[in-house]
């Protein structure tokens, strides 16, 4: 038998990563309603930057909860693509949900100014952190759970602020990856203007995800369907035909990132330390 | 040709499957949804009424499983064991042995008592799944005879082994009751179904038409830790044929019609019991016995 090609391969991972659109969303909404109300709450609330993937979880959210109950906030920086902030103001109206707009320059400036040197980088996760802090602190103004935003490519990939964009309690859209996310997001009617525009972290001016990353997210999800949910080996991929390179750099990027993906580990002393072997459940009780 | 049995034969009565979802690790709270879908189940006259796998307790308990494990004669269980006076139960539980074992058991209620206990012998330790770290495994796959005649139960991963089924169907069952805490996954275009649902539905239409059994599978719904649990218990006639089917992801009580004649009128169209040959089965099981494991 002739062995599978990328061709092949690339074929398969797009009809596998294909979603049954109408099941995702019932589980998602009955994910977001469970989860939510579970722990007591009726609300959740989560930062709008006018891009995809928190489009989405607003989307998401107010279906499942109802649009009175989910707060979005918006949370420009002097630097940022004023587009943004339209994107963000084109969700709120279409899905008709409460909405807090709160410039965070004045939160953040006063750091910069004491580090003259710091890099776009540092900026940047500066920036999703103090975003952060506001999100947890409305949370509990508007007694509500943190949605999160985060995808299953860029949580893969670690491109994501730790302990800034990263952070929620509860994050619907985490085992979808970007492209499935693209199809979500328009089975659900959000503009296309949202879904079309190059992806973008907005954390500096002209930042784009796939110039950052340096591949296509349809290409690497491809590629991390096939390594992820398949198992594939790396060898397995290049002798099927897959760029050496492309490959050996997402494999590296995956493994490093790995750290992101994990609560800070703990000096094991006792006899049952924390998420080693004292293990429960969050849903513990629920 | 298989040799006959002579215990009472499968007879007509009113199933309900109780597509419940537990409060995790919260006994005391999922005894009273208990209590509440069997006064429910009395009111549309169930004979027999099945809960999930570890109904009582929740699946992914992890450390709670020592925490919240119950003897039999835990005085908490008295209400629910008394309800079976008047409707046979079965339902799931974190059950502790004398030797302070935890087993994911399936527990027969009838008469008032505790009628039969099945100790899941395939604990799923793979995966998602973690039960080998914190259950025991059983040891005993048994039919047992009932007053709607003889029954086999099974426990979720218990299904995925057709050995299990074959010797439970061998053993004389005429109706199997699968429980299951089902993860739902796979939401791929390429299937108008949640993937694990299909492979279910699959799977008990398969065991019904190979046994000319009737299957009953009750799986749970809800989420824990985000996982979902995807409904869809259903009951397959011996022909394949689904009699009744719960919606998928909402809890709800199906019931559904277990009929003495068209297990009587399958195996008259397909005599597979009848062909059965247990005797070269087990001659050949025990020479594959001897050449690998003396």
């Amino acid at each position: 038998m002739k062995a599978d090609t990328n061709t092949d391969l690339i074929a398969r991972a797009r009809t596998a990563l294909d979603l049954n659109l109408p099941l995702t969303v019932e589980i998602l909404y009955s994910f977001i309603r469970n989860e939510v109300h579970k722990f007591g709450f009726t609300r959740a609330v989560l930062n709008l930057s006018g891009g995809i993937d928190s489009a989405l979880s607003a989307y998401l959210a107010a279906g499942a909860l109802g649009a009175e109950n989910v707060l979005a906030l918006l949370l420009p920086y002097r630097e940022s693509n004023p587009d943004s902030q339209a994107d963000a103001e084109t969700v709120v109206g279409s899905l008709g949900i409460p909405s807090k707009l709160m410039d965070i320059t004045p939160l953040v400036d006063p750091y910069f100014a004491e580090f003259a040197d710091m890099d776009v980088k540092r900026r940047g996760n500066v920036i999703a952190r103090a975003r952060m802090i506001v999100l947890y602190d409305q949370s509990v103004a508007f007694d509500s759970l943190p949605l999160g935003t985060s995808n299953k490519t860029e949580l893969l990939l670690g491109y994501s602020t730790l302990h800034g964009d990263m952070a929620s309690a509860v994050n619907p859209i985490g085992d979808l990856y970007k492209t499935q996310v693209r199809q979500l997001s328009r089975h659900l009617g959000i503009p296309e203007a949202i879904i079309e525009k190059p992806p973008s972290a907005d954390l500096w001016p002209g930042q784009s995800d796939e110039g950052e990353l340096g591949f296509a997210y349809e290409d690497v999800d491809h590629l991390l369907y096939l390594l992820v949910d398949e198992r594939y080996r790396p060898e397995e991929l290049i002798a099927a035909g897959f760029e050496r390179q492309f490959v050996e750099d997402v494999t590296r990027v995956v493994q490093a990132m790995q750290y992101k993906r994990r609560p800070p580990i703990i000096a094991k002393l006792s006899q049952r330390t924390i998420e080693r072997d004292f293990r429960y459940p969050r849903d513990w009780g629920r | 040709m298989l040799p006959e049995r002579t215990n009472m034969p499968l007879q007509s009565f009113r199933i309900g499957l109780a597509q419940i979802n537990p409060h995790l690790g919260d006994v005391p709270r999922n005894i009273q949804k208990h209590l509440d879908v069997i006064a429910e189940a009395e009111t549309q006259g169930v004979d027999l009424l099945v809960f999930p796998e570890l109904s009582l307790h929740g699946y992914f308990l992890e450390d709670l499983v020592a925490e919240t494990a119950c003897r039999l004669d835990d005085p908490r269980l008295a209400p629910l064991i008394a309800a079976s006076e008047g409707m046979s139960i079965l339902f799931g539980m974190v059950e502790e042995s004398a030797d302070r074992r935890f087993y994911n058991s399936g527990v027969y209620l009838e008469a008032g008592k505790v009628h039969h206990v099945h100790r899941k012998v395939y604990l799923v330790t793979y995966g998602m799944f973690d039960e080998g770290r914190y259950l025991a495994a059983g040891e005993h796959l048994r039919a047992y005879d009932t007053r709607f005649g003889r029954l086999g139960t099974l426990i979720c991963e218990d299904f995925w082994h057709p050995s299990a089924v074959s010797i439970v169907h061998a053993d004389g069952a005429d109706l199997i009751l699968g429980i299951s805490s089902g993860p739902g996954r796979g939401v791929s275009g390429e299937s108008q179904d949640l993937r694990s649902a299909q492979t279910w539905h699959n799977l008990n239409n398969l065991y019904a038409r190979m046994c000319t059994n009737y299957v009953v599978y009750c799986n749970r719904v809800g989420y824990e830790d985000g996982v979902n649990f995807w409904g869809g218990s259903e009951v397959v006639g011996p022909d394949g044929a689904v009699v009744a089917r719960a919606p998928y992801f909402e809890e709800t009580l199906v019931t559904a019609e277990i009929s003495a004649d068209a297990l009587r009128r399958q195996r008259s169209l397909l005599p597979l019991l009848r062909d059965e040959r247990l005797d070269l089965t087990y001659r050949e099981l025990r020479r594959i016995y001897r050449e690998r494991y003396t």
